[in-house]
């Protein structure tokens, strides 16, 4: 457990972690300022794979632009562009079928789960154990594989229409998506079994990078990092949209603000979010995927149009400034773990280096959509 | 609740003005509106429809408000979400809009803006309220040129160390 030590501060040198080095998860680099093994300061420096998203949106038209949606975030694509084609609704006034928005909200719900594993495997992978990100790819290859039965694509998902989707669901995926559900939580009983318990786990978790309800307004925190401070915050349920008020599901919430909390929610969050896909299945409305009324050219009146998703790594928001054309005047991407990760440098001053990985860990960081 | 509090605060900086409320879509006819010259919005607060545009209230207050109103909201417990930019080079200005949401089931979402000259962009910094204003900041100043007066560490951020352009705005040319 780290605390703070009395430094020195005329003793300290320069460790450059990253760009390349596989605790980032990504190209990012950290400077630290070291007092032997302490941490005095850090400046986190990104923009490694910055790719001027933001510009190609008021390049491209709006149906050109969905596409790059899924490059930001490449392990929960979906819930990125969910937020999108929401704000192009409701700027231009599109119905979504009902039947759409189910499917949409048990799409996003598979893809968080997806996302939560891989999470769950390199976090564990980051602390030094190796074999529960085998078994949690495996689980994850499920999910990956009905994806792809339904939107063509494992990964960098262009699956939702403005006012619809791509794709109809057919009964195989409906079995799948059922027969998956129990296999999960399977899973999940095996992973607490295997890692949660686990005393070097523990160890290296409990008490760890504190982070007060202070730090995480002053820095906009969202997802698991609020929510392991003890902010009961999901735009799910706090602005909540789509279907997702038709749901009853709970936000997990923990306490204790360190590390430990923000993996205990993240694994809450798998249950719950089967929970979510089991009463879509069950309540999947028929009707068709597409409206019948869509305008052939998306134009959304003049206006500053905004609005917040809950993706797998929190607060989604997309501002869309429109001038009545054919392709937005300003389209802003808020992006989650920009203001989760902005916090590290406060916060893990006076902290032992390895501590900081494995809180570094725990903010679930995704450097393309911190860059953009 | 927090909403009708937060305006009555955000009121006080726009002495003897009303709050104005939004003019339905349907009341304005097409041709008239076609017809005028779209004036640059005057410096004021507006309620929005939530449903329409996806926030409650829209202050747009003049450069030196902005700590000001910023700080108004701190003190009533918002968090930040995002600052950006805009550039209206018709109206030869730049906007800078800072959006803030609640952690509580009280919602209210708050969009402060401000518009400065396009020639000499110039905005005091927040970071002394929000400290996570510091990144927003760099990233506006990286894509718009916007200077934010009292920024502790106003360099690149997302573009390369040594970049002199800035990339959001109308007139770049790559």
């Amino acid at each position: 457990m780290s605390s703070p030590i009395q430094l020195k501060p005329d003793e300290t040198f320069i460790l450059n972690v990253g760009p390349q080095h596989p605790a980032t998860h990504g190209v990012l680099r950290v400077k630290m300022e070291m007092n032997g093994e302490y941490i005095v300061n850090a400046e986190t420096v990104i923009g490694y794979i910055h790719r001027m998203h933001e510009k190609m949106g008021e390049l491209k038209t709006y149906p050109q632009f969905l596409m790059n949606l899924s490059r930001m975030d490449y392990l929960g694509a979906l819930g990125y562009s969910h937020g999108h084609v929401l704000v192009v609704e409701k700027a231009s006034g599109i119905e979504v079928p009902e039947r759409a928005e189910y499917i949409r909200a048990i799409m996003v719900e598979l893809n968080r789960i997806a996302s939560h594993l891989f999470w769950f495997g390199a976090f564990v992978m980051d602390l030094g154990g190796f074999s529960p990100l085998m078994y949690a790819l495996q689980d994850r290859e499920h999910i990956l594989d009905m994806l792809e039965a339904v939107t063509g694509s494992r990964l960098t998902y262009c699956y939702f229409r403005y006012g619809g989707l791509y794709n109809d669901v057919d009964d195989q995926f409906v079995a799948s998506a059922r027969k998956f559900i129990p296999r999960m939580r399977k899973s999940l009983k095996k992973y607490h079994k295997l890692v949660t318990g686990n005393v070097i786990f523990r160890k290296r978790l409990e008490g760890i990078a504190p982070l007060s309800k202070e730090t995480c307004r002053k820095y906009g925190a969202s997802s698991a990092v609020a929510r392991g401070s003890g902010i009961n915050f999901d735009v799910r349920k706090n602005e909540p949209y789509s279907v997702y008020p038709e749901f009853d599901f709970d936000i997990p919430v923990y306490h204790e603000c360190d590390s430990l909390a923000r993996y205990n929610v993240r694994m809450d969050e798998i249950e719950q979010s089967l929970r979510i896909i089991e009463q879509g299945l069950d309540k999947l409305p028929g009707g068709p995927i597409m409206p019948e009324k869509k305008p052939k050219i998306i134009k959304p009146p003049e206006g500053d149009y905004y609005q917040a998703v809950e993706t797998a790594r929190g607060s989604f928001g997309v501002r869309l400034v429109s001038d009545g054309g054919k392709t937005p005047y300003r389209l802003k991407l808020r992006s989650p773990t920009y203001s989760n990760m902005h916090l590290f440098d406060e916060s893990c001053r006076g902290m032992l280096i390895m501590d900081a990985l494995a809180f570094m860990g725990s903010l679930d960081l995704v450097i393309p959509e911190i860059d953009r | 609740m927090i909403c009708e509090e937060t305006k009555r605060a955000l009121q006080k900086l726009f002495p003897a003005d009303e709050v104005i409320a939004e003019t339905p879509e349907e009341a304005v006819d097409d041709s008239e509106k076609k017809a005028k010259k779209p004036v640059p919005r005057a410096n004021g607060l507006l309620e929005r429809d939530y449903a329409v545009h996806g926030y409650h209230l829209d202050a747009q207050v003049a450069a030196d408000q902005v700590v000001e109103a910023v700080g108004i909201l701190d003190k009533a417990d918002f968090f930040i979400e995002s600052i950006t930019g805009v550039d209206w080079i018709k109206d030869n200005q730049l906007e800078v809009i800072y959006d803030f949401s609640r952690y509580d089931f009280d919602l209210c979402r708050v969009v402060i803006r401000t518009r400065v000259d396009r020639n000499n962009p110039e905005v005091p910094t927040i970071t002394e309220i929000y400290a996570g204003a510091n990144w927003h900041e760099r990233e506006t100043h990286d894509f718009f040129g916007i200077k934010f007066i009292g920024h502790p560490h106003l360099i690149p951020l997302l573009l390369p160390e040594d970049a002199d352009f800035h990339p959001l705005l109308k007139d770049y040319k790559a």
